[in-house]
């Protein structure tokens, strides 16, 4: 498949996210919140990963960067520029190759004035020069340094964290809900800054519940449902409903307001009673039985979907076979 | 294929469940026991035997005897049963008054929280111990005055737990729901409000005993409290003082160790229950 | 705008102090008024009563008999109090100012000894449990401060008596004055020794308050979205304590020292009982057991100006030190 054969720099295959937890009377039971995600980025590119909030998009993020808390299991294949990664990888990664851009300012120290927060408390005169160009590049002033966080206005304070992602020039930037609460016109402002970081060769996931923002402004999109990303297909494929793979992508596409808006009626599972099989299941209008057993992904025109019916389409293949195994 | 593993939970060897009602249900077995045992060795301890002076800890007397001859064993079974008694009585009185006060200034308006606030933050200003020795000095020393002292002076921390709580509950989404769909407040109090209270007003009542424990023992111990003729813990280690210099120490010590126990118990009673309740907790 | 708004906190918590102060005094006043005492020969003291002529008798009983109203006895006293006159000691035969004054000084000394070894050391340990939550360092520090949680003080105070001055004999044992020793050849080495033991008592006690607190904040710290986007910028665990943790722990660790003066002054009259240690603690003790109502009176409303000054001092602490009040709330 030549279209997907772009350089990666994140691809992530059968990732699987849950939590060992105590219930009421200390029942200890676990709670899948992600099961078998696929999704990748390429050089050159911003991929959204799209779902409704609460979903558990933000914990895609925290494992990918090996900081969910440890009442964690994760499991699955996370390759970063085609090197399987391990958790001993994930940290020397972290905060250099990839960077976080968190959703806001609560991500900074309080106590601690914006400048060295930056910095990370280094002193030499690189660290500062770099820090004070990244910030006229951002157009903070001068005096945003000597800020504490809870100074900051909106704006500032995300052109803050985008200058601690950038301090070590990193491949890759996890965005996770950059904009919250912009209008569509500003939050597109705003990504600009993301675009440019991506033109320069590398790659950003972007993740958000706003698909109008990810349409406007991202390359690809993985659609997120109850736990999984059941398409992955580029902006394009949205022009019209049938060059999209997946039935609740068609139906997140006739909610649009230019399509209709006609929504979806019922809600996403719960995690503690996900379906057998696939999680869209109950809600759609192709439901067969087959619908219960595994649901395998596939390829079908330069993307993947994660459902039986529909177009034929190649099984999906690990672009990086055996190597990186050991 | 074998997917490799990022992360791992940290696998709980027992159940925890099962432990901690384990826990629970020992503790409070134990402490029966132990209040049963006291009342029915009353007696004992009081009996002494001038042939069986100042021995030291044996097969036949476990925690020694004293210089009357008494078992110190019955002594402190007996002495415990008496603070665990009075500690029940105090600490159920003081977290009625925490109750009242504490669902009071949570309902009554800004002034009445204000007024109940200096409140608690006057008790807690004084020294409990200080209080108490006021208290038992305007109402005589003995039983009642160190009960009362003991109740009046340990309500404040569960009267803010439970303003707090009412407060939050009366600020919760279904509560303020149920308000609009007419339900009268009574209604409301009863059906929403109080079984989410109750739970957290027995936990706290329960971590209320050994506090009070301690503190009646303290104050016994300063003579403020029950009377010399009583074998509660405070007297045994206060009489034990004029002994340590003579080497007997198992006068101090065992007595001092069991009650360390008891309160201990009651703490581990309580927290289980909380962590029964309240799982956020169990992670801990 | 900034130092008119310190003010006015500062002003605020002041206010509030003041009140609460008066509050106990009332309190402990009526709980004296209770006791059934004779009001004037408490607040004369014995042998000056004894020696008393009738005319003056007379003059005190109007001042502070029975028959006087209550809220009138108690403005009375409140006024004196106020000068500097706190009546006389019915056990000491001095005037009350005088011992607290003398006994404070002696309690202080423990208390502060006490203040900074339990602050400093719980810190560390609250730091060292919370960061190292679940494994065996946490479980060894939590262990200890929940024991010491049920340790009944004062016979924590009895055991480490037995063991160092009885058995061990490093300490003396009991009376700030060696026997056969005249009172003013006590050296401050003397005073030291007297010290060390109650002191030692007291900080050990006073550990598992700050210990447990501090591993609370630990824990939240670790878990608040900055300590996880410190991670997430390749921090390592260690330096983010010492950079953010500390940075933020510090504050809430100070104030709750400030605000538990209360608990180490309730602690150190147990430790004085035992180690016969001539502080404040044992005065109050011996008021209370000799009723020796002046005295009592007199402790308990400076114990409680004391501690209500710990208390106001936690509080200005955050106004002052936390740029989030300081600065106020946002700039636009």
């Amino acid at each position: 498949m030549s279209c997907l054969d772009k350089h990666h720099i994140l691809e992530i295959e059968d990732l699987s996210v849950s939590f060992t937890q105590y219930e009421k009377g200390l029942r200890q039971i676990e709670l899948p919140v992600i099961s078998k995600l696929h999704v990748s980025v390429h050089s050159g590119e911003i991929v959204a990963v799209v779902g409704s909030s609460g979903s558990g998009k933000s914990l895609l993020a925290h494992a990918v960067l090996g900081l969910l808390p440890n009442n964690a299991n994760v499991r699955g294949r996370i390759f970063f520029n085609e090197e399987l990664l391990d958790p001993e990888k994930i940290k020397n990664l972290r905060g250099k190759e990839i960077s976080l851009v968190p959703q806001s300012v609560n991500y900074l120290d309080p106590l601690m004035k914006v400048g060295p927060q930056v910095r990370q408390g280094h002193k030499d005169q690189k660290t500062i020069q770099r820090q004070k160009k990244l910030f006229r590049h951002y157009d903070l002033d001068e005096t945003t340094e000597g800020l504490f966080p809870f100074e900051l206005s909106g704006g500032m304070a995300r052109r803050v964290l985008l200058s601690s992602a950038m301090m070590e020039a990193p491949q890759l930037i996890i965005a996770d809900e950059p904009t919250p609460g912009l209008h569509l016109e500003m939050a597109k402002k705003a990504m600009e800054h993301f675009r440019a970081f991506a033109d320069a060769g590398n790659g950003v996931l972007l993740i958000t519940h706003d698909i109008e923002l990810a349409l406007e402004v991202a390359d690809r999109i993985a659609v997120f449902y109850a736990g999984t990303t059941v398409e992955e297909a580029k902006v394009d494929d949205f022009d019209c409903e049938e060059t999209l793979r997946h039935p609740y992508t068609k139906a997140l596409w006739r909610a649009l307001p230019q399509n209709g808006f006609q929504a979806l009626p019922g809600n996403q599972p719960y995690v503690k009673d996900m379906p057998q099989g696939c999680p869209f299941g109950p809600r759609c209008e192709h439901f067969t039985e087959e619908c219960r057993g595994e649901i395998p992904v596939k390829i079908v025109r330069c993307g993947t979907v994660r459902c039986i019916h529909g177009e034929p389409g190649e099984a999906s293949h690990h672009h990086h076979g055996e190597r990186g195994e050991a | 294929m074998e997917l490799p593993i990022y992360a791992s939970a940290k696998k709980v060897k027992i159940n925890q469940r099962k432990k901690t009602i384990c826990i629970f249900c020992f503790a409070c077995l134990f402490l029966v026991v132990l209040t049963v045992a006291g009342t029915m060795l009353k007696d004992l301890a009081m009996t002494t035997d001038f042939t069986q002076r100042n021995l030291a800890p044996s097969l036949e007397h476990p925690f020694g005897t004293d210089w009357m001859g008494r078992d110190m064993l019955a002594r402190t079974v007996s002495g415990l049963s008496m603070s665990i008694l009075i500690g029940l009585l105090a600490a159920s009185v003081s977290a009625v008054i925490a109750a009242i006060l504490g669902t009071m200034a949570a309902t009554l308006g800004k002034k009445v929280d204000a007024a109940i606030t200096w409140v608690i933050d006057l008790m807690m200003g004084v020294p409990h111990i200080v209080l108490l020795v006021l208290i038992s000095f305007a109402l005589g020393k003995g039983f009642w005055g160190v009960t009362i002292g003991v109740a009046v002076t340990h309500w404040p921390s569960l009267a803010r737990v439970i303003r707090g709580e009412v407060m939050q509950m009366r600020e919760a989404p279904y509560v303020k729901v149920a308000g609009k769909l007419g339900q009268g407040n009574l209604t409301i109090a009863v059906r929403h409000i109080l079984p989410h209270v109750f739970p957290q007003f027995l936990v706290g009542l329960i971590l209320l005993f050994p506090h009070a424990i301690l503190h009646e023992a303290a104050v016994t111990f300063l003579g403020f409290g029950l009377s010399p003729e009583q074998p509660a813990v405070g007297i045994i280690l206060s009489e034990s003082m004029s002994y340590l210099s003579s080497g007997m120490w198992w006068l101090a010590v065992f007595p001092g160790l069991a009650l360390i126990l008891t309160v201990a118990l009651f703490d581990m009673a309580g927290g289980s229950l909380r962590k029964l309740i309240d799982p956020f907790s169990a992670h801990n | 705008m900034e130092p008119k708004y310190l003010l006015g906190f500062v002003g605020k918590s002041v206010i509030k102090a003041v009140t609460l102060i008066i509050g106990v005094s009332i309190i402990a006043f009526i709980l004296i008024s209770a006791s059934p005492l004779d009001p004037v020969q408490m607040n004369v003291g014995t042998t000056a009563y004894i020696n008393m002529s009738p005319e003056k008798k007379a003059q005190l009983e109007e001042y502070w008999g029975v028959d006087t109203p209550p809220l009138e006895r108690y403005l009375n006293w409140a006024e004196d109090f106020i000068h500097g006159d706190m009546g006389m000691s019915l056990k000491y035969n001095r005037p009350v100012a005088e011992i607290i004054g003398q006994k404070f000084l002696n309690s202080l000394a423990l208390m502060a000894v006490a203040w900074v070894l339990s602050g400093i050391i719980g810190f560390i340990l609250g730091i060292v449990a919370g960061a190292n939550r679940g494994r065996w360092p946490d479980k060894l520090i939590k262990g200890y401060a929940l024991t010491l949680a049920s340790t009944p003080t004062f016979w924590l105070a009895l055991v480490i008596l037995m063991v160092f001055s009885v058995w061990l004999g490093w300490f003396p044992f009991g009376m700030t004055v060696p026997i056969g020793v005249n009172a003013a050849d006590v050296t401050i080495f003397d005073h030291l020794q007297h010290l060390i033991l109650p002191a030692i008592t007291l900080s050990v006690v006073g550990v598992a308050n700050i210990a447990l607190h501090t591993r609370e904040k630990m824990i939240d710290i670790m878990e608040s979205d900055y300590f996880l986007y410190a991670m997430a910028r390749g921090e390592k665990k260690w330096t983010i304590i010492r950079r953010h943790g500390l940075r933020n722990i510090m504050l809430p660790a100070l104030t709750l020292q400030f605000a538990s003066i209360s608990e180490i002054f309730g602690g150190s009259v147990l430790v004085e009982q035992v180690f016969s240690y001539p502080g404040l603690g044992q005065a109050a003790v011996t008021a209370g057991l000799g009723g020796d109502v002046s005295l009592l009176l007199g402790i308990t409303v400076v114990t409680a100006c004391f501690v209500f000054a710990g208390n106001l001092i936690a509080n200005i602490l955050y106004g002052v030190v936390d740029p989030r009040i300081r600065r106020g709330q946002g700039i636009g």
